[in-house]
């Protein structure tokens, strides 16, 4: 199965349609959260918004994953060790309301499990090749030393956690 | 639900989303600490685990009259629990937390979106100056004593 998702706070027609266009001769189900799009799928299975528990289990059985790049979805597909292929949002077409996905996307392209498509050609081959799925165990450093930083600030401003 | 005053150490904030996602992963910094979530969708706290969590209207920038009403249920949850910290991953929601947070004397915790790899967010951006702690995921945005960077949370 493949999951299709662009967030729920703004539209992105553009990606609905490519995939809609191509679900027919995908050769397996395709399952879109559309959000607030404008053009309604007619090929794929959608929906508006998807509860993030329902969300969670779609991620879980999709083979792979086509999404605006959107951090919440980025983070979910590695939770699950899914295949992303990232689909990022222009603003010079009005689809957000800065280029910060373009810059997410080219900052994230080459990231185990992650690709990068920009037009339907290159949509096409990801979804009939995509990625290899992230490890499950990921460099966390970056994470750990967020964590200790505002952990250390937490100590300075609270006192000692109380055991 | 009413909580009791003075019980709550921090308050965690962040809209539905990527900024909530990035507000759990922070979670481990909070181990031992008394812990209010707040979020714009309450069924990621089902997703989450949290059993503390307050609901705030969501809103974008784009969105006068939304924000209006978030901006006023974000006062009204910070003078009820009276934080002594205020922990956000943003957007707008976080920002109207961390602001009121400030004006209660709470200290404050900014953490930028890894979205925003070219420039730090407008949101961010404002809440600068009511900061106590302001940190940017990517290195080349870190610069003075202000923007910090110690490492990215993806």
């Amino acid at each position: 199965m493949i999951l299709v998702t662009v967030g729920t706070q703004l539209p992105f027609d553009r990606l609905i349609q490519m995939m809609d266009a191509m679900a027919p001769d995908l050769g397996e189900p395709v399952i879109a959260q559309i959000g607030r799009a404008k053009y309604l799928p007619v090929n794929m299975e959608w929906h508006r918004v998807i509860a993030p528990l329902d969300f969670e289990n779609l991620v879980d059985r999709a083979r792979v994953i086509v999404s605006h790049a959107g951090i919440g979805t980025i983070l979910t597909a590695e939770r699950h060790g899914r295949s992303l292929i990232l689909f990022p949002r222009a603003v010079e077409l009005a689809e957000h309301r800065n280029d910060h996905q373009m810059a997410t996307a080219s900052a994230l392209d080459g990231r185990a499990g992650i690709a990068v498509a920009r037009d339907q050609a290159s949509l096409r081959r990801f979804i009939a090749d995509p990625p290899p799925p992230p490890p499950a165990t990921r460099d966390c450093r970056g994470r750990e030393a967020v964590c200790t930083e505002i952990a250390g600030f937490l100590t300075k401003a609270l006192g000692q956690v109380r055991t | 639900m009413k909580r009791a005053r003075a019980t709550t150490e921090i308050l965690a904030i962040a809209s539905g989303g990527g900024h909530w996602d990035e507000l759990m992963l922070l979670r481990s910094a909070f181990t031992g600490r008394s812990v209010v979530y707040a979020t714009t969708n309450p069924q990621l706290s089902m997703r989450d685990n949290i059993v503390d969590l307050a609901v705030l209207p969501d809103c974008n920038r784009d969105q006068v009259r939304k924000s209006l009403r978030c901006m006023w249920a974000s006062l009204q949850l910070v003078l009820q629990l009276r934080p002594k910290v205020v922990v956000t991953t943003g957007a707008l929601p976080g920002l109207f937390c961390l602001i009121a947070g400030r004006v209660i004397g709470a200290q404050t915790v900014w953490v930028d979106s890894i979205a925003n790899s070219d420039a730090p967010s407008l949101s961010g951006r404002v809440a600068r100056p009511f900061t106590s702690l302001w940190l940017t995921q990517w290195e080349h945005l870190a610069g003075g004593r202000r923007v910090l960077y110690r490492g990215a949370l993806l």
